[in-house]
């Protein structure tokens, strides 16, 4: 993402220049097809939606011109504020949390003091295997009182947990517990990855020191993995701000407490696929997808200046 | 900056069979930690117990998901039939799904790999006018997310007519400039300059240079472009969601979330234990896929690869 792609270019520049001179075009034999589907594929839905989004369709008059008509409505529109704030609570609560443990398990993992390490490194892992579709359902079922977990442990404990399918407080938490299961894993080896780079030395170093496990992972570990934290966290706002699948994929058994607008993207999606505001759809789409790219570039920023680069 | 740096570094050291020099310190010889050990199981736990019941609860008919202890196999073990009925059911519409996303799987994602090793190695290999721009536009696209753009994908397709055809799925799959991003940098160091200047030398073609020779070199690369592109299709959701409303169109995952609404809805059939199973049967491939690519998904990884 636009991490990645900050300050590469000029490295290539020097060395690749001079010794070609005579085959100027042939490059673009090569990145042509790429460049084609990529015209048509990101450039060309984004130009139409924003035309789109400059018109409206009323029932007298036909499809006009209405110039920022659409966005004043989306700015004034309760339905996708309450989304927004909705995946910005997501955003506060959730990722923290799964990022905290994802950190703590990658630490576990490299700290070569856990017994059967591959075991757990791939069983935490698994889930990420699975996709987020069968995810959200088995979890939809497990949260269920007919048949799944939570049936079971009312009746072995003869309690009532709350049904958080039904429930307008429980949904998100619920929902942000199915995206925890499923990332934590991915976070972790994104850390754990990060982890492996640290040269032996300096671990040699630090016994020598006597350091101790917490001062090592304070004082190496933790330093060397920012720019993977930073990483996991614009994945994760990215994440979030387009959170769509698990809210989706539980409607049908929690239809009164996800709605039509549950997140930005679940709007959108309904309103042009299922009430045909194609106009209005396209605004909401463009509207938030502004903010996710200026939101995640912002927080670019900021680690980049954090870590002196 | 440092992020930059740090990434494709990363990945292009565990692409590769040669190791970082950690050994040198041995971590094997420190004492284990039996507290850490328990925590950490608990975090096995979470990730595993769902699977657990899933698999647990595949196994069972009908009815007796309802009447037995849902963490324990129970009654007549049904794993079997469930499978059997799973990929009759309705005319064989699973197995149908199944052969559309493999469809969706080997065209978009192989296309998109494809795409993506040669642009990402003309990037690398040749100089040409406009490069620089290109460079720009692409890496900056890296940064939108591929779900922004699926609303927008769709009203423009529906204006065009080719919703509701395997295209309607299949194109915008071919797009992934975290591909061209990975395989520019892959290029770059993998393949010396002067193996090519040697073939040019002895008059060999651009394209027949690519494919005879450099393709080779890229394969660690493109491996791990594929798994994700693979992985990334085999799992999509959104976009056939909103494309497709035909079922003969459907990939796997929309008809299992179809096949659990009509469960759902008062007066539908509840066929609970086909989504189970069928659920179990999607997560199955996928997951030989990850532990035979292990290599290749660790450096995708830590190169901080597509989430969605």
């Amino acid at each position: 993402m636009t991490v990645l792609s900050a300050g590469s270019p000029p490295r290539t520049r020097g060395a690749e220049l001079k010794p070609r001179r005579r085959r100027k075009w042939t490059g673009w034999g090569f990145i042509g097809p790429f460049l084609l589907v990529f015209l048509f594929d990101l450039v060309a839905p984004i130009v139409y939606a924003i035309y789109l989004s400059l018109f409206q369709d009323k029932l007298i008059g036909g499809n006009k011109f209405a110039g920022l008509a659409n966005y004043t409505q989306a700015l004034s529109d309760p339905q996708f504020w309450t989304g927004f704030e909705r995946v910005v609570l997501f955003l506060i609560v959730q990722v923290p949390i799964m990022l905290l443990i994802s950190l703590g398990a990658a630490l576990a993992i490299d700290s070569a003091r856990l017994h059967w390490t591959p075991l757990y490194r791939l069983s935490i892992f698994l889930p990420y295997a699975v996709p987020s579709v069968v995810g959200a359902l088995m979890w939809g079922f497990l949260y269920g009182n007919q048949f799944g977990l939570v049936s079971d442990l009312d009746s072995w404990f003869h309690v009532t947990l709350p049904n958080v399918l039904q429930s307008g407080t429980w949904i998100l938490p619920a929902i942000g517990n199915i995206v925890t299961w499923e990332f934590i894993g991915y976070n972790m080896l994104i850390f754990y990855s990060a982890l492996q780079t640290i040269p032996g030395e300096l671990y040699e170093a630090a016994e020598l020191d006597n350091a101790s496990s917490w001062r090592i992972i304070w004082h190496i570990k933790i330093p060397a993995l920012r720019p993977a934290i930073a990483i996991a966290t614009i994945f994760s706002i990215i994440g979030s701000f387009q959170l769509f699948t698990e809210p989706a994929v539980l409607y049908p058994i929690a239809t009164n407490a996800i709605g039509s607008a549950f997140t930005p993207n679940y709007y959108a999606y309904n309103l042009s696929f299922n009430g045909q505001e194609y106009n209005y759809s396209a605004t909401i789409a463009i509207v938030m997808g502004v903010i996710t790219v200026v939101v995640a570039y912002v927080f670019q920023r900021i680690s980049q200046r954090n870590q002196g680069a | 900056m440092a992020v930059t740096e740090q990434a494709p570094s990363a990945a292009r050291r565990s692409a590769r069979p040669a190791r970082g020099s950690r050994k040198a310190w041995n971590p094997n010889k420190r004492r284990k930690s039996p507290m850490l050990t328990a925590v950490m199981t608990l975090g096995l736990i979470y990730s595993l117990l769902p699977l657990f019941w899933l698999i647990v609860n595949a196994s069972k008919t009908q009815s007796n998901l309802f009447s037995t202890n849902g963490l324990w196999f129970g009654g007549h073990f049904a794993l079997f039939e469930n499978i059997k009925q799973t990929l009759t059911y309705s005319n064989g519409e699973f197995l149908h799904w199944f052969g559309n996303t493999l469809i969706y799987v080997v065209v978009g994602a192989g296309g998109a790999t494809f795409l993506s090793t040669v642009g990402g190695y003309g990037l690398a290999k040749f100089d040409f006018p406009g490069k620089r721009g290109v460079l720009a536009v692409v890496l900056g696209a890296v940064a939108i997310p591929g779900t922004v753009l699926v609303v927008p994908t769709f009203l423009m397709f529906s204006k065009m007519g080719i919703t509701n055809t395997y295209w309607s799925v299949i194109i915008p799959s071919l797009i992934n400039p975290f591909g061209l991003y990975l395989m520019w940098i892959f290029a770059r160091d993998a393949i010396p300059k002067e193996l090519l200047e040697a073939a040019r030398v002895d008059g060999a073609k651009e394209w027949r240079i690519f494919f005879s020779i450099s393709l080779k070199l890229l394969r660690p690369g493109m491996i791990t472009v594929l798994l994700f592109a693979v992985v990334a299709t085999w799992n999509n959701y959104f976009l056939p969601l909103i494309m497709i409303n035909k079922p003969s169109l459907y990939p796997l995952t929309v008809g299992l979330y179809q096949w659990n609404a009509l469960s759902q809805t008062a007066g539908g059939t509840p066929i609970f234990n086909l989504v189970l199973t069928g659920s179990v049967l999607m997560i199955v491939p996928i997951m030989v896929v990850f532990l035979v690519m292990q290599r290749y998904w660790q450096s995708g990884l830590a190169a901080g690869s597509v989430k969605q």
